[in-house]
């Protein structure tokens, strides 16, 4: 059902885990499945300098939030707001059909994270 | 069961989605495919010869529900069986009423077919279920209208096993004189049958839960029931199921019914012992983990559970990687990651029925199974449940 990359990075999620003292952090839930994604972010110079994820989700879920970690390290916040789930989906060779909406809770939890952060410093949200 | 040394132990622990034809069942098939290839129907000696061997199976099939080999019809297995009983019965019945009454946790080959028939204008009851995932007679009873023409309640559950009190149902429906049909395709080689005693009308079975072929069923008609032909054509199956009989399956079927209702008390014990090992040793080493279903009136191989703060697809998958095969909820519901329909009739908060693992124990199945599935699973839920924003 999953190709070779999405079973990779279900099987060996990159950051996984809290960063303690995280700049902001956001969660999201999918209406439809009730699962859930959460995001810490530590931003330095408007850079994502780190970043961890937690999921309680299926396979695509964990691996949607593995991949686009990865994608948005180091980027700036304006780079990683344009971050879309089809972003994700196409850097893990596509998803199953039914599991393409998995892929929305890494998107929206990363852009909750970066609105909360500008809102935190008195900043309209995007 | 386990793979050679050479490579990754295999368990499967999903025999209630199949199971693997036993080779004595595949012996009595194989000559039909060749030798005994006549057609049923025929007059010459070769024909004769395999309608023996199919009047045979049906005597097999009949003894093990304590009916008459008349009653038996063959067809392509439950869901057949499933849509013949439900269509055929309030089709004959139609002049009569209008009102069936079933349940929320059948299988979808039982509610499907209900929601089709409240398209054609029948109006359809689904009783609901208690936390353990039973039935209750009286309220089937209340549910009985004056224009109900039939009841379907399954023996036994396929998602967490529940036995259901199939003969106190059966005896309310024979008191209002409405047919009783029941989904027993769980049920056979677990549960001892008697159809006379539960006063079952119908009854649905299929060889590939019993260690027969798959795409070979039967339907029980109780004699003197009349119930609409399903397939129209030849004079098979007294005209009522027509086409040329699939015979190495009906064969199949006979010595795989016969070989599972031999000793179902020796049987069940045997897996209750193993069963009984994997849900406690289960239960001990994971915290929050949860028992679904009933704790007495269950299938002896059913270990249907719940593990907080993870998902069920995610687990299964981490199972899969580690050799070990089970389910969700139904094979048929595997692949859509919803919740099971049948845990959240039970109340399980969706949550919950999510992380539902099913694991269903067999013939292949050893004490060396259950330990290695011991062994493996607290690490995977440990796994997820460190990944997870919600761990329990
Ligand atoms: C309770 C129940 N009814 C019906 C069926 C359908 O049987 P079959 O696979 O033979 O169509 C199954 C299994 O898939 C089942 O578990
Ligand atoms: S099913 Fe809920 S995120 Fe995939």
């Amino acid at each position: 059902m999953y190709n070779e990359t999405v079973m990779d990075h279900f099987t060996n999620p990159r950051n996984v885990g809290v960063i303690e003292d995280a700049d902001v952090v956001a969660e999201t839930s999918s209406p439809g499945c009730g699962d859930i994604t959460k995001i810490y972010l530590k931003i330095r110079d408007n850079r994502i300098a780190d970043v961890k994820f937690q999921t309680l989700g299926c396979a695509a879920a964990i691996a949607s939030s593995s991949m686009a970690t990865e994608l948005v390290k180091g980027k700036t916040l304006e780079e990683a707001w344009k971050l879309t789930r089809k972003d994700v989906a196409d850097a893990l060779g596509g998803l199953p059909e039914p599991k393409l909406h998995c892929s929305v809770l890494a998107e929206d939890a990363i852009r909750r994270a970066i609105n909360q952060y500008r809102i935190d410093r008195g900043l309209a949200p995007w | 069961m386990n793979g050679s040394s050479a490579h990754k132990r295999q368990v499967y622990m999903d025999h209630a989605a199949t199971t693997p034809t036993h080779p004595d069942v595949l012996a009595a098939m194989l000559p039909y495919f060749t030798q005994e290839f006549g057609n049923p129907s025929s007059l010459y000696s070769i024909g004769r010869e395999v309608r023996r061997a199919v009047e045979g199976a049906r005597m097999q099939v009949a003894a093990a529900l304590g009916a008459a080999p008349g009653e038996i019809f063959f067809c392509a297995g439950g869901t057949e069986a499933d849509n013949w009983a439900l269509k055929g019965a309030v089709s004959a019945q139609r002049g009569r009423g209008s009102h069936i009454i079933t349940t929320a946790i059948e299988h979808h080959a039982v509610l499907h077919t209900c929601e089709y028939l409240e398209k054609q204008g029948f109006r359809v009851t689904y009783l609901p279920v208690d936390r353990y995932g039973l039935v209750d007679p009286d309220a089937v009873a209340d549910a009985i209208c004056d224009d109900t023409i039939l009841i379907s309640v399954m023996m036994a559950n396929n998602v967490v096993g529940t036995i259901e009190p199939v003969e106190a149902i059966g005896e309310i429906a024979h008191r209002h004189g409405i047919l009783f049909h029941t989904d027993a395709v769980q049920a056979i080689g677990h549960v001892p049958i008697d159809v006379e005693k539960m006063h079952i009308d119908l009854l649905s079975l299929s060889a590939h839960k019993f260690y027969g072929p798959k795409g070979i069923g039967a339907l029980f008609v109780r004699d003197g029931v009349a119930i609409e032909r399903f397939i129209h054509g030849g004079a098979q199956e007294k005209g009522q199921r027509a086409g040329t009989e699939y015979t190495p399956g009906i064969i199949g079927l006979g010595a795989a019914i016969e070989r599972a209702c031999r000793d179902i008390e020796g049987h069940a014990a045997r897996l209750r012992r193993l069963r009984d090992r994997l849900i406690d040793g289960v239960l001990r080493t994971v915290p929050h983990s949860t028992l679904n279903g009933h704790p007495a009136l269950r299938l002896p191989g059913n270990a249907s559970m719940s593990f907080a703060g993870i998902d069920g697809e995610a687990l299964l998958l981490m199972l899969d990687a580690e050799g070990i095969y089970g389910s969700t909820g139904s094979a048929c519901s595997s692949a859509s990651g919803e919740p099971s329909y049948v845990l959240t009739a039970m109340g399980v908060p969706p949550r919950r029925a999510g992380a539902s693992l099913r694991l269903t124990l067999g013939e292949l199945n050893t004490d060396e199974d259950v330990d290695y599935v011991l062994d493996v699973l607290p690490g995977i839920v440990e796994r997820l449940r460190a990944m997870s924003p919600r761990p329990a």
